[in-house]
């Protein structure tokens, strides 16, 4: 059998991981569309998914996968609320450009 | 071919596309482009849970990522007619300095790669099918199953927080 040639890989895997997840910090800095900033999230937590489905695979442990799956439904809960919120936002303000709301702003 | 050839193929292929598609998520100026590079990324964040062993997780990956998490941004896209928003800086160099902080950031967390780098070999030699529909449900229901009860009661909670939050007050 083949030795496995993975554990060579892997380190392309942490480095894209890391890549997007930057990507996705960059997108909620300098977007000023709500929306965009919460796609911008989404790409965060997939950048750590895939991480995580790297590990299980190097470690051949399941557990890596598994989280993945939990992430996936918390990021779920996670739209639907954040996107009603949004929403509510647009209806009072008319607005989903993040400069609009400063309600709190002393 | 060289099984390592054959990796690096893989990965430099879909990994391009990956960081070309999140790169036109941030700089698309309509947010329904944007919505579709974000879906095409997560279609090749599918392709590598495939290529690392995870059937069943790359098709949950389609179906609720790309399938209902995204129709769901689109959908309130459309509904709020939030395609541009008026491009107006309040801070002129904030862009900037998001950026070098950015990259400031990928340098922290590469550094940190490069110093933990070489990881011991795993033990376990690869196992066909690791992440198979039924290894994974044995997983969930057996050792998982008290997270999983939580992630119900986490998703009737968010749903009744979207409908509590969305329907006029009268």
């Amino acid at each position: 059998m083949n030795p496995d040639v993975f554990p060579q890989v892997l380190p392309l895997y942490l480095a894209l991981s890391a890549a997007l997840f930057s990507i996705g910090v960059i997108g909620v800095l300098i977007r000023r569309n709500a929306i965009v900033i919460f796609m911008s999230i989404e790409l965060m937590l997939n950048s750590a998914n895939l991480a995580f489905v790297a590990f299980a695979r190097y470690f051949q442990q399941l557990d890596g996968q598994i989280i993945v799956f939990f992430v996936m439904t918390v990021a779920a809960a996670e739209v639907a609320v954040g996107l009603a919120l949004i929403v509510a936002i647009f209806k009072s303000k008319k607005s989903i450009n993040v400069d609009d709301i400063s309600l709190m702003k002393g | 071919m060289d099984p390592l050839t054959e990796q690096y193929i893989m990965f430099g292929a879909v990994g391009t596309i990956a960081l070309v598609t999140a790169i036109g998520m941030l700089t698309s100026r309509n947010a329904i482009y944007s919505a579709l590079f974000l879906v095409l990324t997560m279609c090749t964040m599918a392709v590598f849970f495939l290529i690392l062993g995870g059937p069943f997780i790359a098709v949950v990956q389609v179906s609720v990522y790309a399938g209902a998490i995204m129709v769901l941004f689109l959908f309130v896209i459309m509904l709020l007619g939030g395609e541009h928003t008026p491009g107006e800086q309040h801070l002129p160099w904030q862009p900037a300095v998001a950026v070098i902080l950015a990259v400031v950031l990928l340098g922290m967390t590469g550094y940190t790669l490069v110093r933990t780098a070489p990881w011991s070999a795993p033990g376990a030699a690869p196992t066909a099918m690791l992440g198979s529909v039924e290894s994974v449900g044995q997983h969930l229901f057996s050792r998982y199953l008290f997270p999983f009860e939580v992630t119900s009661v986490l998703l009737l909670v968010a749903l009744v927080g979207a409908v509590v939050m969305t329907r006029d007050s009268k």
